[in-house]
C-alpha cells in the first residue's frame, strides 16, 4: 500500500480526510480547491469522480456531479488534475471516489494504469463490494493502488473480515445506513462500531456521512483514526463557485483544528 | 434435470449472481448483507410448497391467471405468412404482466417480516401493480417517479393514489425512470431495517434478475403448456418486447432448451438506432449500474446516457442481464422497431383484432409484421401482448395529431 497512506495515519493525531468532486464546479476550478485543502490542513484527499447515476450519494453532492458534468468534466480532466496536484504536492495522499462504470469503462488495467500514472493513492469504488472484487481490485493492488472499502452500520462481525480482505490504507466507515450528506450519527454508536471493527481491522479507520463542523469532528477523531468531511465541503463550492477556495480553506482549517487537537484514546 | 446439464440456457446465473460475465451485485455496502438475506430467503421461499401455493392461488384468483392464448386470424391472414398468435398478458388485473412478478415479491417481503414497500416506475404500470399488491395485503407503499414521467402518466399517478400509494416526484437528472431508480435506491439505503425495495423488471443486483425471471416465467410455462395442448407442437418464433426485459424474459425462459423455438427480443429504436433510442443491446456497451453489469448506453467515459422510446416502459438505458447474457450466447436475437413503426402495428391490432395493446408490446407486434410474412404459413409465432393500451391512448392521440 501507499506510503503516503500510511504516512498519514501515523502522524500523531487523526487524520483529517477531505472530499470535493472534481471538475466542480470546473475542471479549471479544481486545483485551486484542492491546494485549499492541503493548505488548510487536510492529510488526505478524496476527489470525487462525478458520475450521471450517483445512487449511494445525497442532494449536495448529487448537484456536485451535476455540474461538474455539466461543465464538460472527462475522464481524461481528473486525471490531469490528479497528476497536477501530484507535481505540486508530492507527499499528500491523494484518493479517487466514485462509481464502478467510469472506473472500469475501459477495462481495470487501463484504470489502474492510469491512477497510477496520475500518483493517486487509492481508490474508493462505492458499488464494487468485495463480492465484485475481481472487476478492479486485482488490477489496483498490481500497482500498488489501495483498494479502499467501505464498512457501514449493517456490515455484522460475520462480514467484516470479507471487507478488510484486499483492503488497504484505510476503512472508510460509514456511519450511518443512508446516503452522504444526511443525518449524523450518534458518537456512543459511533464509538461502539470503532470498538468493534478495531477488534479486526488492522489498518486505520476513517469515519464519515453526515460530519459537517468542528464541533462533530472534533469527538469522532477522539475514537476514529481519521474523520472524512464532504458534503459541508461541497455545500461551500455550490455557494462559492469559482472563489469557493478561501472558505473552502477556512473550513478546512477549522476541521483540522478540532481533528488534530482530539486526544486519541484509541491506538 | 435441466440445473445440472451443462449445455442448458436455464441454468443461470451461478451462485454468485453471475450470466456469464453479467450480472452480479454491484451496490453499495450498506445494501450488501440485505442483498445476501434476500438471496438466502428467496432459496427458502422456492423450495416451500406452501410459497408456491399462495402464490399460484393469488395468481389464479386475483391476478386472473392462466391468462389465454389466442390465435390471431384476420392479423395472420392480413400479414400472409406464419401463424399469429398471442399470449394475452394484457387480460390481466391491472393490465399488464407486471403485476406477476409484484405478488411474487410482496409475498416475500412479507416472509421477511417488511412492513414498508418501496418502487421505481417509469410509466406507472409497475407503480400501479405495486400500489395494487400494497393494498391487498395492507403495507404502506412508496413509488418513486421521475418528475417529467408525474406529469406525462397523469392517470396511473391518480391511480397509484387512489391505491394508497405515496408517489414521490424525482427531479433529479432528467427526471425518468432511471433517475427514479436511483432514488429508490437511496430509500431503501437509508430505510434497510424495515423497507424491501419491489423491483419491476428482470435487473438490478443479484437476486432480483433470478427471481422476477422466476416470477414471470408463469407467461412461459402456461403458453408452452397452451400451445401443446391447442397444437400439439411447440412454436416456430418467439417474439416480445424488451424495456428491462421481464416480460420477454418471462415468456422465453421456459422455451430455452426447446431447440426448435426461436426467439426474438425488441427493443425501442425510438427515433432510430442513430438517434435518441433505448436500444441498450443495439447501441449500448456492457458496463454496471443499478446492481448489475449489462448492456448499456453510455459515452465513452461510461457516463449513462438518457434513453429516448415513445414509450415510457421502454425508456431505460440498460437492460436485463440474463438478455446480455442471451445475446452473447446467440440463444436468442434481438432486433429494435422505431416509435413510427410501434404506433403503426398498434393500429393495425386494434384495426384487425379489436385488441388495443399498450405501446411497449406494439414494438413486438410491429416486428411480428415484419417477420410473419417471411415465414411459411404452416409456421407458428408466438408474440407477448404484455399490456393493455389504455394508459396509452393519450399518448397515441398526440403522435397522432388528435386532440381528445
Amino acid at each position: 500500500m501507499s506510503a503516503r497512506l500510511s504516512a498519514a495515519f501515523a502522524k500523531g493525531h487523526a487524520a483529517l480526510v477531505c472530499f470535493v468532486t472534481a471538475g466542480d464546479p470546473t475542471p479549471d476550478a479544481t486545483s485551486a480547491i484542492l491546494d485549499a485543502l492541503v493548505e488548510g490542513g487536510a492529510d488526505v484527499i478524496e476527489l470525487g469522480m462525478p458520475f450521471t447515476d450517483p445512487m449511494a450519494d445525497g442532494p449536495a453532492i448529487q448537484l456536485a456531479n451535476l455540474r461538474s458534468l455539466g461543465a464538460g468534466t472527462r475522464t481524461a480532466d481528473i486525471l490531469r488534475i490528479a497528476k497536477d496536484f501530484r507535481a505540486r504536492h508530492p507527499d499528500t495522499p491523494l484518493v479517487l471516489m466514485g462509481y464502478a462504470n467510469p472506473m472500469t469503462t475501459r477495462g481495470p488495467e487501463w484504470f489502474a494504469d492510469a491512477c497510477a500514472d496520475a500518483g493517486i493513492d487509492g481508490v474508493i469504488c462505492v458499488d464494487i463490494p468485495p463480492e465484485e472484487d475481481a472487476e478492479l481490485g486485482p488490477w489496483l493492488r498490481a500497482k500498488g493502488i489501495s483498494p479502499i472499502r467501505l464498512a457501514t452500520p449493517t456490515t455484522d462481525a460475520a462480514r467484516l473480515p470479507a471487507v478488510l480482505d484486499g483492503s488497504s490504507g484505510f476503512l472508510y466507515y460509514v456511519s450511518v445506513a443512508g446516503i452522504t450528506g444526511k443525518q449524523s450519527a450518534a458518537l456512543d454508536s459511533i464509538e461502539q462500531a470503532m470498538t468493534r471493527i478495531k477488534a479486526t481491522a488492522t489498518i486505520p479507520v476513517a469515519v464519515g456521512f453526515g460530519v459537517r463542523t468542528p464541533e462533530q469532528a472534533g469527538p469522532i477523531a477522539r475514537v476514529a483514526d481519521g474523520v472524512v468531511v464532504g458534503s459541508a465541503l461541497v455545500d461551500l463550492v455550490a455557494e462559492h463557485g469559482v472563489n469557493a477556495a478561501e472558505p473552502v480553506r477556512k473550513l478546512v482549517s477549522a476541521l483540522a483544528e478540532a481533528v488534530h487537537s482530539a486526544r486519541k484514546e484509541v491506538a | 434435470m435441466t440445473a445440472q446439464n451443462p449445455n442448458s440456457y436455464r441454468n443461470q446465473p451461478d451462485d454468485r449472481g453471475h450470466f456469464g460475465q453479467f450480472g452480479g451485485r454491484y451496490v453499495a455496502e450498506t445494501l450488501m448483507p440485505l442483498i445476501l438475506d434476500l438471496e438466502q430467503e428467496y432459496r427458502r421461499a422456492k423450495a416451500d410448497p406452501a410459497f408456491q401455493a399462495e402464490f399460484d392461488d393469488l395468481l389464479e384468483h386475483y391476478v386472473g391467471r392462466p391468462s389465454p392464448l389466442y390465435f390471431a386470424p384476420r392479423l395472420t391472414e392480413e400479414l400472409g405468412g406464419a401463424q399469429v398468435w398471442f399470449k394475452r398478458d394484457e387480460l390481466n388485473h391491472t393490465g399488464a404482466h407486471k403485476i406477476n412478478n409484484c405478488i411474487g415479491q410482496i409475498l416475500l417481503a412479507i416472509r421477511m417480516g417488511k412492513t414498508r414497500i418501496i418502487a421505481e416506475t417509469g410509466a406507472g404500470q409497475h407503480g400501479v401493480a405495486t400500489a395494487t399488491v400494497c393494498a391487498r395485503f395492507g403495507l404502506p407503499c412508496v413509488i418513486f417517479m421521475g418528475a417529467t414521467d408525474v406529469a406525462r402518466q397523469a392517470p396511473n399517478v391518480f391511480r397509484m393514489k387512489l391505491l394508497g400509494a405515496e408517489v414521490v416526484p424525482v427531479t433529479a437528472g432528467a427526471a425518468t425512470l432511471k433517475d427514479a431508480m436511483n432514488e429508490a435506491l437511496r430509500d431503501w439505503v437509508a430505510n434497510v431495517h424495515d423497507t424491501f425495495y419491489i423491483i419491476g423488471t428482470a435487473a438490478g443486483p443479484h437476486p432480483y434478475p433470478e427471481l422476477v425471471r422466476d416470477f414471470q416465467s408463469v407467461i412461459g410455462k402456461e403458453a408452452r403448456a397452451q400451445m401443446l395442448s391447442r397444437t400439439g407442437r411447440l412454436p416456430d418464433l418467439l417474439v416480445a418486447a424488451i424495456g428491462g426485459g421481464s416480460n420477454a424474459i418471462g415468456l422465453f425462459h421456459p422455451f430455452l432448451d426447446d431447440p426448435s423455438v426461436k426467439m426474438l427480443g425488441v427493443e425501442a429504436a425510438g427515433h432510430g438506432l442513430d438517434k435518441e433510442h433505448a436500444a441498450s443491446l443495439a447501441g449500448g456497451r456492457p458496463g454496471i449500474l443499478h446492481g448489475n453489469k449489462t448492456y448499456l448506453l453510455q459515452d465513452e467515459d461510461g457516463q449513462i446516457l438518457e434513453g429516448h422510446s415513445i414509450s415510457a416502459g421502454l425508456d431505460y438505458p440498460g437492460i436485463g442481464p440474463e438478455h446480455a447474457w442471451l445475446k452473447e450466447s446467440g440463444r436468442v436475437e434481438y432486433t429494435s422497431v422505431t416509435d413510427t413503426e410501434a404506433l403503426d402495428a398498434f393500429q393495425l391490432l386494434c384495426r384487425t383484432e379489436g385488441i388495443i395493446p399498450a405501446l411497449e408490446p406494439s414494438h413486438a407486434i410491429a416486428a411480428v409484421k415484419k417477420i410473419a410474412p417471411t415465414m411459411p404459413k404452416d409456421a407458428i409465432l408466438l408474440a407477448n401482448l404484455c399490456g393493455r393500451g389504455d394508459k396509452d391512448i393519450f399518448a397515441v392521440a398526440e403522435h397522432l395529431g388528435v386532440s381528445l
